[in-house]
């Protein structure tokens, strides 16, 4: 095992070195600069010229890219040209909301897709069966922006029960040690602003958690299905073992294989579903961020930011790879 | 991981439960408090370095200038400076200054701090030169540098000559030639005075330029100790979630009405009017046209509007034929029906332009020539022009972009593209982002014969209007005519303000009859802000001249505004917090 992870951690060099080149290509392949952006209506010619000078824009792309290089082994990914902050200070900021974020999304998904997916399989065409077909369908089709805008309205505008802008009520003060506010609010013992935190996070992780929700429902419902028919179910259930222990011993547990697949897959496509749920919500993240810097042509916060995510989603990929051993020990001895 | 246990609904349910009987009203009532709602965050808040919005309109509330604006005008008003004179030759200003008035530090101000600031910006090493870094000082101003690098202005293009601190409350300004944008470009958050000692202490010119060439303040001034003279003081910073200024208590003039302005930037439209209406803010900029119906049928909201500081029009490239000749131009001008256009896309907030200057603007001529709409006319004018019909033309536009002065090119272009085929043109749409490459394409003259384009301006003063555009032959226009390129600039350096304003008029009325280009439309922008919130005075240059020091919020006792359709959150939230004083 710890060859296995070694190996794989070994890997993220050659995986990183690879995307970087990308990033690098594929930003300065995109139409423009920073310096239009920067100047809007002033941007003539000229002062066009100066900022690419200025930013060393005008040097050959080898000569940018080693530079660059250089001062990436060094852990320094350079600076926002749009706000003039360290990428990695940016990144140290955003990247707790993003996860905060994911995560509370994650769980929205998990609490109630597998138990859906569970219930629907076990009631194979019935009710159930069909209603979470249909809640999975919404879930997929819905855009995240609508679905954001009509969560908004309903609880917060109509109903008035929740927050819809931003990590915590501007009047709460709060320290933040981690910068994930819900656990900073109960590790500074400051219960309130842990409360308000998580009121702040319900309807972003509803909204980003909407599609992942409804992939988990299907992919548990289609295992659950699988493994029901397998021999070792119908042979557990012969020798008269209680049918809630043969679904949670053997049933769950198995069917529960593709679904870290996927929930794994899924944490990492989070992201792409942050950057709308984050600007609708306000949520200072990674996301919303990523987005912005594409419109200023933000060389470097593209690069580093980017390759950051590369990085956090390599690493989730690992992750999932290794709880496949904890959930199934033929993986792990082979 | 052993077993998984799956807490059905319960879960969920308690959590709705919770939310339900827990979340009364939403934040942000404190009637002390008001919680604005921004675009974005600022760049950085020392006013030298920054050219947007979002720095300027909050650094208006914490730094004051040798002058100001008069709330809603653009006449400039004395602030830090209480009076002032020119020399005979116009390149010496006397300034006498305010005596009673200290910085959030503590420290005083007085003629030196007025002198260390300018020679601060006039001794910008190279780092701070940058077009983008330092725009107001050499744009705004027109202040060059002392030791120039290659790109950037030098000490003899400088306007800024030096300053004496003449005594403890009297400087001279000496300018390199007269200038008679100097008192608005003093009311500019850039050319605002800060203390010395705060940017010595905390090290606002430390940092300097990275390898990549831009410049990163090593130090804390602009991001966490901006020290100004004005009714509100920095208190912290969150970037992403709040900016928070609070009430000085020391201030030299009319005290603020509120104790806390928090800044909250939420970069989406809808979501900024939402969280209105859930009163998580009290007010936010920028509202857009389709929101405002919205907000008018909201008893709980009203909507401000900004004197339109903006000019939409159309660029004539006379560089390119048959565009040199005025027939031609006049053709175009007679054919695109302006008032059709403003009528239709700009939600009943745009005005007609006659010129390329609001008529709010000092040197406005209300007798220009203007351009009916007329197709008959222009194709007469085309004939005339010997050209054969219809006369090909290629007309550009930007995608991805919306404008004060054009919330959607794209409708714009497409109403004026099908008056000018009714009227002898032949119109190729072209198009471009706006980022990146439109604007430059505009600017370098290698865009259409037409193109849709438009201008905000920086400050209240013609020389930042038609100063900008004429004052000297540019590729975008693509014509050198002598006689409005020195009535220009006969007129910036002119300090007489009657003649100047004369000069101005005379500009506008050749630029006109000439048809340079077809001025359009002048937009205003509109704000939102709870119905209680009073005081707020939107200004025709925009954030750089709002003031939240007389905002308020209205008592509930007093609340004469109450619409009868105020739901229960607000009072709620009011009466929480009276306890508090």
């Amino acid at each position: 095992m710890a060859r296995f992870v070694a190996r794989r951690l070994l890997l993220l060099v050659p995986i990183l070195l690879g995307v970087s080149i990308l990033l690098f290509l594929w930003i300065r392949a995109l139409p423009g600069g920073p310096a239009e952006s920067l100047l809007g209506e002033r941007a003539t010619p000229e002062a066009v010229e100066q900022i690419e000078r200025i930013y060393g824009l005008d040097r050959p792309i080898y000569v940018q890219y080693v530079k660059y290089l250089e001062k990436l082994v060094t852990g320094d990914l350079g600076t926002s040209i749009a706000s003039r902050r360290p990428v990695t200070e940016e990144i140290g900021r955003r990247f707790p909301a993003t996860i905060e974020l994911a995560l509370a999304a994650m769980v929205f998904a998990i609490v109630l897709g597998v138990p859906l997916g569970f219930v629907a399989a076990k009631r194979y065409g019935g009710v159930v069966d069909h209603a979470s077909l249909v809640t999975s369908l919404i879930g997929i089709s819905i855009p995240i922006f609508f679905l954001a805008i009509l969560l908004k309205y309903l609880f917060a505008v109509k109903l008035g029960w929740l927050p819809t802008i931003g990590r915590q009520d501007v009047l709460i003060s709060a320290d933040h040690p981690t910068g994930f506010y819900v656990l900073d609010g109960i590790v500074t013992l400051n219960f309130e602003a842990a409360w308000d935190a998580s009121l702040h996070l319900i309807l972003p992780a509803i909204a980003l958690g909407s599609i992942p929700l409804a992939i988990v429902a299907r992919i548990t419902r289609a295992a659950v299905l699988d493994v029901q028919n397998e021999d070792y179910v119908r042979t557990a259930r012969a020798k008269g073992v209680g049918s809630r222990i043969v679904d949670r011993r053997h049933v769950f547990r198995n069917a529960m294989l593709p679904v870290v697949t996927i929930i794994g897959l899924q944490t990492g496509l989070l992201l792409s579903g942050a950057i709308l749920t984050e600007r609708v919500f306000a949520l200072p993240g990674m996301g919303s961020w990523l987005a912005d810097s594409i419109g200023d042509r933000d060389y470097p916060v593209l690069q580093g930011g980017i390759l950051f995510v590369a990085l956090v989603f390599v690493i989730v990929n690992l992750l999932v790879d290794i709880s496949y051993g904890l959930l199934d020990p033929r993986i792990r001895v082979s | 991981m052993g077993r998984l246990r799956v807490p059905l609904l319960a879960g969920i349910v308690a959590v709705f439960a919770l939310v339900a009987v827990s979340c009364g009203g939403s934040s942000g009532g404190d009637e002390n408090t008001l919680v604005y709602g921004t675009a974005a965050d600022p760049t950085a808040l020392d006013g030298a370095l920054i050219s947007d919005g979002e720095s300027i309109r909050v650094l208006y509330q914490m730094t004051e200038g040798l002058t100001a604006l008069e709330p809603g005008t653009s006449e400039v008003i004395p602030s830090l400076a209480t009076d002032w004179t020119t020399s005979d030759d116009g390149l010496a200003w006397t300034f006498n200054l305010r005596e009673d008035v200290t910085f959030h530090d503590g420290e005083p101000f007085n003629a030196e701090a007025v002198c260390f600031n300018f020679e601060r910006w006039f001794n910008f090493p190279a780092a701070l030169q940058g077009e983008g870094t330092t725009y107001y000082w050499q744009f705004g101003f027109g202040g060059g540098f002392k030791n120039p690098t290659e790109d950037s202005i030098g000490p003899e293009d400088s306007l800024y000559k030096s300053c004496e601190a003449v005594d403890e409350s009297t400087v001279t300004l000496n300018l390199t030639k007269p200038s008679a944008t100097i008192l608005s470009a003093l009311t500019l958050p850039s050319i605002h005075i800060v203390s010395p000692a705060a940017l010595e202490e905390f090290e606002a010119d430390a940092g300097a330029q990275n390898e990549d060439g831009i410049f990163t303040p090593g130090g804390t001034y602009s991001t966490e100790h901006p020290t100004g003279t004005g009714p509100f003081k920095f208190e912290s910073w969150t970037v992403g979630e709040q900016l928070v200024l609070v009430k000085n208590d020391d201030y030299w003039g009319e005290q603020a009405q509120t104790d806390k302005v928090i800044f909250r930037p939420i970069a989406d439209n809808a979501a900024r009017l939402q969280a209105l209406q859930t009163g998580e803010i009290q007010g936010y900029d920028l509202v857009e046209p389709q929101d405002v119906s919205t907000i008018e049928g909201d008893g709980n909201l009203q909507l401000l509007e900004r004197p339109p500081f903006n000019v939409g029009w159309v660029t004539i490239n006379h560089a390119k034929p048959p565009m040199d000749k005025l027939e031609v131009r006049q053709a175009v001008s007679h054919a695109i029906n302006r008032e059709e256009i403003v009528n239709s896309f700009y939600g009943g907030r745009g005005v007609v332009a006659k010129e390329f200057m609001p008529k709010e603007i000092v040197g406005y001529a209300d007798d220009v020539q203007t351009y009916e709409y007329d197709p008959a006319k222009a194709r007469k004018l085309l004939q005339q022009a010997g050209l054969t019909l219809p006369v090909e033309i290629e007309f550009w536009y930007p995608t991805d972009i919306s404008r004060d002065y054009m919330p959607d090119p794209k409708r714009n272009f497409e109403a004026m593209a099908a008056d000018l085929n009714a009227a002898g043109f032949k119109v190729t749409a072209k198009t471009a982002p706006w980022r990146p490459d439109y604007v430059s394409r505009v600017n370098a003259g290698t865009a259409g014969h037409l193109n849709l384009i438009g201008w905000i301006a920086d400050f209240a003063d013609a020389d930042n209007f038609i100063g900008t555009f004429f004052q000297a032959p540019t590729d975008q226009w693509g014509f050198e005519n002598p006689e409005i390129h020195d009535l220009l600039n006969e007129a910036e350096e002119e300090s007489d303000t009657a003649a100047r304003e004369q000069l101005y008029q005379e500009a506008n009325r050749k630029i006109m009859a000439f048809a340079a280009g077809v001025p359009y439309v002048h937009a205003s922008v509109a704000l939102s802000f709870q119905s209680n919130i009073q005081g707020f005075v939107p200004s025709p240059v925009g954030v750089g001249g709002e003031s939240f020091a007389s905002v308020s919020a209205g008592d509930a006792e007093e609340g004469a505004e109450d619409t009868g359709t105020e739901d229960t959150e607000t009072e709620e939230t009011e009466t929480e917090t009276e306890t508090e004083e």
